[in-house]
């Protein structure tokens, strides 16, 4: 297994701000949790504790950004999004200011801390901003890429991070293209759309799958807005059933993103995999895996289920 | 032209701007025209030339709901056209009913929802200190809008990263929309809230134009923390109807009203 997004996160922004003057970090009293704290040694001086006040650091962020830098503020994915929401919206979408908002320890595999801290929401209220970009980097690499593309883009964007480790799916020479969905693997019958964790689980069920002789299209989708519409187009057209998998709500999220562009542009059948309209609760981030049906047995299940 | 004939002028096109909208918030425009004034006419370095540029001081209307009074500023410094004060909260208007920077040259920060506009104005100070530039960030909030959890987030930050570039004016006119600040949600005694959060205080009549001036020429003397100038004020202030009236928070006059303001104002031009 590999580091988490949110480690690939803090390293990345290490360099970016040595590399890139005009970046400022901001965090709110998680900096060791968020990673943040790499940044914060690598250029104190342009890293901001803003203590335990999320709504503050975020219409801090703004006026960073009023002033012509790019700020990178992290807290949790339940605080930031969740708690900071509405000065995510006014503060920072409404002007469109140049905030680059990664969330950590998003979904269930936040694991002991339990529902209070494990935002499943997050995906549907950033996405329903205007203008607000939406990511999810599914391993290390992908990470990097995204956390250094995303300062040359101009605007508000939401970046979604995990706190466990998770398989490095792509190599060395991996290149990250933004709004572009990444065809793992060509199969046929059946997409699984997966993003972030749940792109490891959607490839370890392609090999629990080979067995009974099915063989799935797999997909990364990266970037959940803009969303990549011409590849779930062509993925509707030539497949039977898709598949969306998410460590988020059922609503509003990967799975919804995914079902208004088919509804506009191509009736598909979607099946999707994430938390059903529950909260989550204490346990180790596998037993929740197991328990919510968000791991590989569960996608493989499915994919059976839907082919009978 | 001297200060109260500036401030005339604002509180003309305040009165003429909402009745043409027929919304609006004319009490809140009114009481904080003397210190914009002041401000604009005399404290800050904007002007027509400058005024898209960030490479000046800057102002954040914290209480965004007060735009009458921003528009009417920035007409009167003649960044805004004045014929265009008429399209206030009007479709495909840029003067929108809260202010939004992507529309007006000269406006400096979109705002709306209480408490935000404060915290982007620390972030703007913030910023200053990091670029090591000399500009000045100003904010204006309301005193209702003190009882906003985010206000005093905001005052925390501001004192902790020691930003004696920020001064912040409360417009203490002591009325909210459903009525007393005291008797809906007491935010007071703010002079020794900002002081225990760290800041510097400073009291002051929000409509003397030479304790404003002092005001803020104090502000820029201190060193190592913000400055919180509490300005009393009257709401309304200048419209005899308006005055000390909750009512007239968001409310738009009559045309029989609009007269009978600007007739009290020194009459219509």
């Amino acid at each position: 297994m590999g580091i988490a997004t949110r480690e690939a996160y803090g390293k990345a922004l290490a360099e970016l701000i040595k590399e890139n003057e005009r970046v400022v970090v901001l965090d709110a009293d998680l900096t060791k949790s968020t990673k943040t704290s790499e940044a914060k040694k690598a250029c104190p001086e342009r890293h901001f504790n803003m203590g335990i006040a999320e709504g503050n650091m975020m219409s801090v962020a703004a006026g960073l950004a009023a002033s012509g830098q790019i700020v990178y503020a992290s807290s949790f994915a339940m605080f930031a999004a969740g708690r900071a929401y509405e000065q995510i919206r006014n503060s920072i979408g409404y002007p469109h200011l140049n905030v680059k908002i990664c969330a950590t320890h998003a979904g269930i595999t936040v694991g002991e801390d339990g529902a209070s801290h494990q935002a499943i929401e997050d995906l549907a209220l950033m996405r329903v901003i205007p203008g607000m970009k939406v990511f999810q980097p599914c391993d290390a690499k992908e990470t990097r890429e995204m956390i250094k593309a995303i300062a040359e883009v101009e605007g508000p964007c939401y970046v979604r991070l995990g706190r466990s480790g998770v398989d490095d799916v792509n190599d060395e020479n991996y290149q990250f293209e933004l709004g572009k969905g990444v065809v793992l693997h060509e199969g046929k019958d059946v997409a699984i759309i997966a993003t972030g964790m749940m792109v490891q689980e959607a490839l370890k069920a392609k090999e629990e799958l080979k067995e009974a002789g099915i063989e799935p299209t797999i997909v990364n989708i990266h970037t959940i807005k803009p969303i990549d519409e011409e590849l779930i187009e062509k993925l509707a057209k030539t497949h039977k059933v898709l598949i969306t998998c998410e460590e988020h709500s059922v609503i509003g999220g990967l799975g919804g993103a995914v079902a208004e562009v088919t509804a506009r542009r191509c009736p598909a059948r979607i099946e999707m995999i994430g938390v059903q309209d529950t909260f989550g609760e204490s346990g180790t981030p596998q037993a929740l895996l197991e328990k919510y049906g968000l791991n590989a047995k569960a996608i493989a299940k499915k994919v059976k289920e839907v082919l009978q | 032209m001297d200060y109260k004939t500036h401030a005339t002028n604002i509180r003309k096109n305040i009165v003429k701007m909402v009745a043409e909208a027929k919304s609006g918030h004319p009490g809140g425009s009114l009481s904080a025209a003397d210190i914009l004034t002041v401000l604009y006419f005399h404290e800050m370095d904007i002007n027509e030339e400058n005024a898209s540029s960030i490479d000046r001081d800057r102002f954040v209307l914290s209480k965004g709901h007060a735009s009458p009074l921003l528009y009417a500023v920035l007409a009167e410094k003649g960044i805004l056209k004045e014929e265009e004060l008429s399209t206030f909260r009007k479709i495909n208007s840029k003067l929108q009913g809260h202010p939004n920077m992507n529309y007006v040259k000269g406006v400096d920060m979109s705002t709306g929802s209480l408490g935000q506009g404060i915290s982007c104005a620390v972030g703007m100070a913030l910023a200053n200190k990091i670029q090591h530039n000399d500009h000045r960030i100003y904010a204006l909030l309301g005193d209702g809008e003190c009882e906003e959890g985010q206000v005093w987030e905001a005052a925390m930050a501001a004192a902790h990263y020691q930003l004696d570039n920020l001064c912040a004016i409360v417009d203490f006119n002591g009325l909210q929309i459903d009525g007393d600040i005291t008797k809906v949600m007491n935010p007071t005694p703010l002079d020794k809230k900002f002081e225990a959060f760290g800041w510097h205080v400073i009291v002051i009549d929000g409509h003397e134009y030479g304790q404003i001036e002092e005001a803020f020429a104090k502000a820029r003397e201190v060193k190592g923390k913000p400055t919180m100038i509490i300005a009393k004020t009257i709401k309304g202030k200048g419209v005899s109807f308006m005055e000390n009236n909750a009512a007239w928070h968001g409310s738009a006059p009559n045309a029989e009203q609009l007269a009978e303001a600007l007739e009290e104002l020194g009459g219509s031009r």
